[in-house]
């Protein structure tokens, strides 16, 4: 069966693998534009931290015998908390500059926890067994589907979703929304602004590192694993627009797709056509399809 | 009335720095028209064609205060277009790095017109974006020889006269052109032109308001940028007799930032500075080897934590004018 001369086998092959991109590129941008909503920073780091996920499993796995399921759960926690000592100890001195010191300090700590990485592992991965559970797959007559993969893009989704709702339908989500439009009043009526700045921090870093744990059985344990595809979720940012927490999910997937189905009808552009896609967005509506200029 | 008295020392005191900047400049100067005699004169091209990329940048974030997270673009877009025209086309060393400087505008022009569409911390992450699509590109395009890069470029005879197979000549010209560049950027910024550019990075909307196309002047400084790191790119790739990957990379725009936060952001001679230590650091440092990474990243935070003057932003601190 071919669709547009393509076999279809091909075809849903690569829209699957898009739609495991998206579910990266959705919860990294929505951890960034969590961060960039009350910290006003972007989050250089964000890339190593994913990559601080992943080796925090494989560690979970090699060191102490600890398998994938708790180290889902214990990944993010420790990584978050890495997070909220960086956040305490260094961002938390910046805020009163101009927010393009935070990108050179994110920057900077990026540098320095890739390096030591690749110092320590080089930079060929390390395999990272798939969970027992989600092995094997089923066939949907036309296409295989590996349970794995299944299991991330339906996972990233339960917790994007699940983002948007405390942020936008919950009490804590409010004040989260208040202290983003304006900080001294929110502080003023008793709320610690302040150390729901350090925890918004450690969240954002700890749904990186969730990514990161779900994309160790698929990429491999990599020291530079963040590095280029931070970039790519920068691009993504900007399409979408930090403005919104739902945009940015939306945006996530959809961009994962495009770039699965220009695998399939043009490969040479499939590295290139985020960032073409974000020229053509800047030159149409430059604050990102969600977005609103602030 | 009262601003009178006021303005008088003001503008002596204005005069007298720039009196100052003559002096530190002439000493720069100096410094690499002696050095050679005394230190390795490949690693002083070295410096000089990054100080000139370094100052190309420092002139947008320092004057404009825009900060571009891809400059390594116009750095790789000239070594290329340039190797490709010397090697391949035959071009004579002149020209081929006029082509390659003029790809360099081009792409600043296309990019800029995208990227002054956002402002701050948006400007940055799109310029990164355009960098690495360019990467993606030259990684694929058949004539940049992929991970080889473009090897053995021949640096000919400038104006079919001056053979640049000589280490002597080939410093002569790169001494030319980064102290050409230099003073170009000098009087760019100490033109009209460089202090509306004060005033946009100051204040954009007052700017506006006074009549400013402000858009136009941002895209102005932005392609100026852009052409001079281009001529940077190109005149290094003839003293290395190779273009390759490494310029183009995301790393490479880092490390421009990097020179110029450690000398010192906005200041005239900071560029300079650092990357005179970021070059020699990678240099005589060689044994840490992969720990240059590392040891960038602790610089990065040491400076935006405690350091945010630079080195010669200290120093001018210290004698209480601006260097």
């Amino acid at each position: 069966m071919e669709i547009f001369g393509v076999p279809t086998q091909a075809l849903f092959g690569q829209l699957l693998i898009g739609l495991i991109n998206g579910s990266f590129y959705a919860l990294l941008s929505l951890g960034l534009a969590v961060i960039f909503g009350l910290l006003n920073i972007i989050n250089f780091t964000h890339g190593a931290q994913y990559m601080m996920g992943a080796f925090c499993a494989y560690f979970l796995l090699s060191k102490l015998g600890v398998g994938y399921w708790w180290a889902l759960a214990i990944t993010p926690l420790v990584v978050g908390a890495i997070g909220m000592v960086i956040e305490r100890l260094m961002l938390a001195r910046l805020y009163k500059l101009d927010h393009l010191y935070g990108l050179l300090l994110t920057f900077g700590l990026a540098l320095i926890i890739q390096g030591l990485f690749r110092n320590e592992y080089g930079t060929s991965g390390i395999p990272y067994a798939l969970p027992q559970e989600l092995s094997g797959g089923r066939n949907l007559g036309f296409m295989f589907l590996p349970n794995y993969r299944a299991w991330v893009i339906l996972a990233s989704l339960v917790v994007c979703l699940a983002t948007w709702f405390v942020i936008e339908k919950t009490k804590l989500g409010s004040y989260l929304r208040a202290a983003t439009e304006n900080p001294q009043l929110v502080q003023a009526f008793g709320i610690n602004v302040p150390r729901m700045i350090t925890l918004t921090y450690g969240f954002g870093v700890a749904l990186a590192a969730f990514a990161g744990v779900m994309a160790a059985p698929i990429y491999q344990v990599n020291p530079l694993m963040g590095a280029d595809l931070i970039i790519v979720v920068f691009a993504v940012v900007v399409i979408g627009g930090m403005g919104s927490i739902m945009g940015s999910i939306v945006t996530g997937f959809a961009l994962g797709l495009i770039e699965g189905l220009t695998k399939v009808f043009y490969p040479e552009a499939s590295n290139t056509v985020i960032f073409i896609i974000m020229a053509i967005v800047l030159m149409i509506k430059p604050a990102g399809l969600f977005g609103t200029q602030r | 009335m009262a601003a009178v008295p006021e303005l008088a020392p003001r503008a002596a005191s204005r005069a007298d720095g720039l009196a100052h900047q003559r002096i530190a400049t002439a000493v720069m100067i100096a410094f690499f028209a002696l050095a050679p005699l005394v230190l390795y004169p490949v690693f002083l091209m070295k410096v000089m064609c990054f100080a000139l990329f370094a100052c190309a940048f420092n002139l947008l974030i320092g004057y404009g205060g825009l900060l571009s997270f891809g400059h390594a673009m116009f750095l790789g877009t000239a070594g290329y277009a340039s190797a490709h025209a010397a090697k391949v086309w035959g071009f004579p060393p002149e020209f081929a790095i006029l082509f390659g400087t003029a790809c360099s505008a081009l792409l600043g022009l296309v990019t800029g017109l995208l990227a002054i569409r956002r402002q701050g911390i948006y400007f940055a992450m799109i310029t990164l974006a355009l960098a690495q699509m360019m990467y993606f590109f030259y990684l694929q395009a058949p004539f940049t020889g992929g991970e080889d890069g473009i090897q053995a470029v021949p640096r000919g005879k400038l104006f079919g006269l001056l053979d640049l197979n000589s280490v002597w000549a080939m410093y002569a010209l790169v001494f030319a052109v980064f102290v050409g560049g230099f003073l170009l950027i000098h009087r760019t910024v100490h033109s009209p032109f460089g202090q509306v550019l004060k005033a946009i990075r100051e204040n954009e909307a007052r700017a506006l308001s006074l009549g400013y196309d402000v858009n136009r002047y941002k895209l102005l400084a932005y392609v100026l940028s852009g052409t001079l790191a281009g001529l940077a790119g190109a005149t290094k790739v003839l003293v290395f007799e190779l273009a390759s990957l490494t310029d183009v990379h995301w790393t490479m725009s880092g490390e421009v930032v990097l020179m110029v936060l450690l000398g010192g952001l906005g200041t005239v001679f900071g560029p300079v500075v650092g990357a005179l230590i970021i070059i020699s650091m990678e240099n005589y440092l060689a044994q840490i080897g992969s720990w240059v990474t590392v040891v960038q990243g602790v610089i990065f935070v040491i400076c935006v934590l405690t350091f945010r003057r630079g080195v010669v932003g200290e120093l001018g601190r210290l004698i209480g004018k601006p260097l």
